[in-house]
């Protein structure tokens, strides 16, 4: 079972300029069903279709069963596909659609019906096989889908976003359905989706992704319960991410209250990010239990739970799950188990820009050139710039802006947003800020001369 | 009451484009040499078309054979032509792909004469003798254009992974097109060669430019100078009818069979 | 499928062989005089021929007005073919289109031989009838076209936001049809214009279009001129193009059934 049936070693791929997979090494092993989770453009599609043989890698290699297929043309590969929008065949009936590629064999006239009746059984497709292709809903064109890319018994079938099409009801029935196909088969299933709880629910192995890098592999579990980073926790399901420090093993603040936690190993007082799941925040009665106290400031009833947002005495917001209500203006009284607080090492704890000094009291950075404080460096070195996130600016306009950009994430930190703003130029600055934002605005992004820090850039941050 | 009124304005103005057809078919059955006279019925124009009895019977069936070979093998070419055309097209992007529209739109715009009066120049400039093959030539280059306009729709509607999916179920490139590309292609190819072909046959000032001297006629030009020459061959009248119940017998059968289709 | 894009190559050679060099010929032909020399004598000799430019202007008129003539007309019969409470067969639609199938210069000498013996002189009144009878489906079914396609919710949009039946025809159906008109204009304008056996047959000679004497001159071997008075049409050609603008290329699409 733990035979590696794909590899993929060291791919990266461009479009342009744009770098779409930067340096991907992942495995897949046999009969597993794995899920490259993310959100659009974050380059799942385009690694599925470089298995499937569409795409061809820029650099690294792609092996399956220990052979390098990468050259391989996709008519070659013992592997089939399942296409976002079903690309059933609209000239040909289902059953020409689920022939096609047994007919492309040579197969015998006899055993092409035997297959293809037997996997429009598996399908729950019995008795459609003269229908129209165009006739049938979203929800039997998938079913024609899987069955004409199953009847072909390849090693591993690939899903590209097979479900998005349709209907919540139906998505729901088609995931049961799937699980139990994989099950039956008992081949290697490559699924792609941007719907985290699908991934939860069909997964043995999730892949997370995102701006062309693999963020965490791990079980649903593990990637629910123990977030790597503050993307992945952000992604995958509803969470508090919330800034902290570590104060010494087992031991962590944030809220400006201290808790007790798992966690080890980060060092002494050392800002981390912090992850609480709204279902794992508990409302207690006992003053003994009592960690910190809150008011409820809105409740809103979302079918199983409530969803509470609830202000802490310490001034910060946090979201909770009960299967009880607190009325609004509720005081309430709160906890949370040590299990229950991931604590993730920060990505980074301030924007650090290589920079090069351009004269006297000037720098460039971010293709752009700043004012700033150039005591101790002369015209043309190299240096290492620094801003603190909450010394970044946004405005609504360029006028008086040093460069523009757009958002691309928005965290919420409990009190502040913590945004990513991509410039023009495709790079990354990070802002704290309490004003509120929307994904894609247009922001003007200013820095003041004298909160840009220059340092030497051997004085790396660790 | 504005339905009544729809439709017998709509009447009315069938009655008046149909009848001067109606006209060439009544006076078919008479003998008369001009058109509008009748000398009591008869059928011996519709005896002399098929046994080839009259004045001039050669030129009028080669006439009418060249008019289908052209016809035929312009539209043809065109079809092939204008489909891997389009699909070029339809893969081109930015200045390329608006270059290449704006080309494919100049022969749709062009009034006949421009094409015929710039394609005699362009023959007379490469010292091409015309006949057969500059004619072709001239007819393929103003139903082009038609085709691709009406293949391009078909490829944006596809679905472009449907290509893909007969790759991934072990396709050859080749494979793919044939049997997939295509045949979803096929409605715009076959309604852009119909349309090709009807041009094709309804050409004249074209031809008239591009035949040159050898005395190459299509029905077009046949009855171009034949009713210069001031009476026109009567056998005109009953082959007209005929070509014209045959189309409408056609286009009846088709509409019919798509409505019922439709239906089903 | 990148590599797909130089298909249109093919094409693309054949356009360049057998349109643009074609009509670039045209400007040289014009610009040359018989023996081959530059000059300008030949568009010179265009706005000195009063034959040719009066033979111009009434080329222009009678197509404005047969323009105008298969609007009136055509229009209406679009409307009611795309209206679905009217009209409800596709039937309808084909035999407006049908009698294009049927030689366009056997049907114009069966109508010239109606108005004879219906005892009306041939002229410029017969000339504008027959030319909208050849050209009026030209109007219809780019109009047509559009209207079909067009989203009822708009109309329903008009009527709910308080529009009368007339508003909602005047200030929202024919606006958005105006694309499918703008290329039946294309359609029947220009034509017009250079026609030359059909106006022939209709006056029996007497009227002379601009596709006549461009015709004339061609075969009686004054290339050189009859490229000039051409090039007089390219230029026209080029201006109603750009007016036209982008927007109604696409009415002209669509099948030929």
């Amino acid at each position: 079972m733990d035979e590696k049936i794909i590899e993929i070693q060291h791919v990266s791929k461009s479009f342009g300029d744009k770098n779409v997979l930067r340096d991907i090494n992942l495995y897949v092993k046999k009969g597993e069903f794995i899920t490259l989770l993310g959100p659009s453009g974050c380059g799942k599609t385009t690694l599925l279709r470089m298995i499937a043989g569409f795409l061809q890698p820029d650099e690294g290699a792609i092996l399956m069963d220990g052979k390098d297929i990468t050259g391989i043309p996709p008519h070659l590969r013992q592997l089939n596909t399942v296409f976002q929008r079903y690309a059933l065949f609209p000239h040909l009936d289902v059953y020409d659609n689920i022939a096609f590629g047994l007919k492309l064999k040579k197969t015998p006239e006899d055993e092409i019906d035997k297959k293809v009746r037997k996997v429009l059984k598996l399908v729950s497709m019995s008795d459609y096989e003269d229908r129209d292709v165009e006739s049938l809903s979203g929800g039997q064109q998938q079913r024609i889908a899987i069955a004409r890319a199953i009847v072909n018994q390849p090693q591993i079938l690939l899903l590209d976003e097979p479900l998005a099409a349709l209907d919540l009801k139906m998505r729901k029935d088609m995931q049961i359905e799937l699980k139990e196909m994989h099950r039956k088969l008992g081949i290697t299933f490559i699924y792609v989706t941007h719907d985290q709880e699908e991934a939860l629910t069909l997964s043995d192995t999730i892949v997370v992704m995102n701006e062309g890098r693999i963020q965490q592999i791990g079980t649903p579990i593990d990637i629910y319960n123990e977030p790597v980073n503050c993307f992945v926790a952000d992604f995958i399901g509803e969470s508090n991410i919330l800034k902290g420090r570590m104060l010494h093993d087992r031991r962590v603040a944030f809220i400006k209250h201290e808790f007790d936690c798992v966690d080890e190993g980060f060092g002494e007082d050392v800002p981390v990010d912090v992850v609480v799941r709204p279902e794992d925040i508990y409302f207690t009665t006992d003053p003994a239990k009592c960690q910190f106290r809150a008011k409820v400031n809105s409740c809103t009833f979302k079918g199983v739970h409530y969803e509470m947002w609830v202000d802490t005495d310490t001034g910060y917001e946090l979201m909770i799950q009960d299967y009880d209500p607190y009325p609004v203006g509720t005081e309430v009284m709160l906890y949370i188990d040590p299990d229950d607080i991931q604590v993730m090492k920060k990505e980074r704890v301030a924007n650090v820009f290589e920079a090069r000094v351009t004269g006297a009291g000037k720098v460039s950075f971010l293709d752009t050139e700043f004012a700033c404080d150039t005591e101790g460096f002369a015209e043309g070195d190299t240096v290492q710039a620094t801003v603190s996130f909450e010394k970044v600016d946004l405005l609504d306009h360029e006028e008086t802006a040093d460069l523009t950009g757009h958002v691309s994430v928005i965290l919420y930190m409990g009190d502040h947003y913590h945004l990513t703003v991509k410039t023009e130029t495709g790079e990354n600055i990070w802002v704290d800020t309490n004003d509120i934002w929307d994904k894609g605005d247009f922001v003007g992004i200013k820095i003041l001369p004298e909160d840009i820090r220059l340092s030497k850039p051997a004085a790396q941050h660790e | 009451m504005k339905k009544i009124l729809a439709k017998a304005y709509l009447w009315l103005i069938l009655l008046v484009l149909y009848l001067p057809i109606v006209f060439i078919a009544v006076f078919s059955f008479t003998e008369a040499k001009s058109l509008g006279n009748w000398t009591g019925f008869s059928l011996n124009l519709y005896k002399n078309l098929f046994t080839g009895s009259m004045q001039n019977s050669a030129g009028l069936i080669s006439a009418v054979e060249n008019t289908l070979l052209i016809a035929l093998v312009a539209s043809l070419i065109a079809t092939l032509l204008g489909t891997v055309a389009a699909i070029g097209i339809f893969n081109l992007k930015g200045r390329k792909k608006q270059t290449m529209q704006f080309l494919n739109n100049i022969p749709m715009i062009n009034p006949d004469i421009i094409t015929g009066v710039s394609l005699f120049l362009l023959f007379v400039f490469l010292h091409v003798s015309q006949g057969y093959l500059t004619v072709i030539l001239a007819h393929i280059t103003f139903c082009t254009p038609y085709v691709v306009l009406n293949v391009l729709p078909k490829l944006s509607q596809m679905n472009p992974n449907i290509y893909e999916a007969a790759l991934d179920l072990g396709a050859t490139p080749f494979q793919a097109l044939r049997k997939v590309l295509v045949p979803t292609l096929r409605p715009g190819m076959v309604s852009g060669f119909i349309l090709s072909f009807t041009m094709s046959l309804d050409d004249f000032a074209v031809t008239f430019f591009t035949r040159g001297t050898i005395g190459l006629d299509t029905l077009s030009t046949f009855i171009y100078t034949d009713a210069r020459k001031g009476g026109l061959t009567p056998e005109l009248k009953p082959l007209m009818t005929i070509i014209f119940l045959v189309i409408l017998a056609v286009l009846l059968f088709i509409n019919v069979r798509s409505t019922k289709t439709k239906t089903n | 499928m990148n590599k797909r894009s130089s298909w249109a190559l093919p094409y693309f050679i054949f356009l360049v062989l057998f349109v643009v060099v074609p009509l670039v010929l045209i400007v040289v032909y014009a610009l040359q005089d018989a023996s081959g020399h530059f000059s300008f004598s030949n568009i010179t000799k265009f706005f000195t021929d009063k034959d040719a430019l009066s033979t111009f202007a009434l080329s222009i008129e009678v197509a404005l007005e047969n323009t105008a003539l298969c609007i009136l007309i055509g229009y209406p019969v679009a409307y009611i073919l795309a209206d679905k409470s009217l009209n409800r067969s596709a039937v309808t639609v084909v035999l407006f289109i049908l009698p294009m199938w049927v030689n366009a210069l056997m049907r114009t000498l069966a109508t010239a031989e109606l108005f004879t013996m219906a005892g009306i002189t041939l002229g410029k009144g017969t000339l504008l009838f027959g030319m909208c009878y050849d050209y009026l489906p030209f109007m219809i079914y780019p109009i047509y076209n559009q209207l079909a396609k067009m989203d009822k919710s708009y109309a329903e949009a008009a009527e709910d936001l308080g529009a009368k039946p007339l508003q909602v025809f005047t200030k929202v159906t024919l606006p958005l049809s105006m694309p499918g008109v703008v290329s039946g204009v294309m359609m029947v304008f220009m034509p017009t214009v250079s026609t030359f056996a059909i106006s022939e047959f209709l006056t029996n000679n007497k009227i002379k279009l601009f596709g006549t004497i461009i015709q004339e001159n061609i075969n009686n071997s004054m290339w050189n001129y009859g490229a000039a008075l051409s090039l007089v049409m390219l230029v026209i050609i080029g201006i109603t193009t750009f007016l036209q603008g982008k927007d109604s290329r696409e009415a002209a699409e669509g099948g030929a059934i």
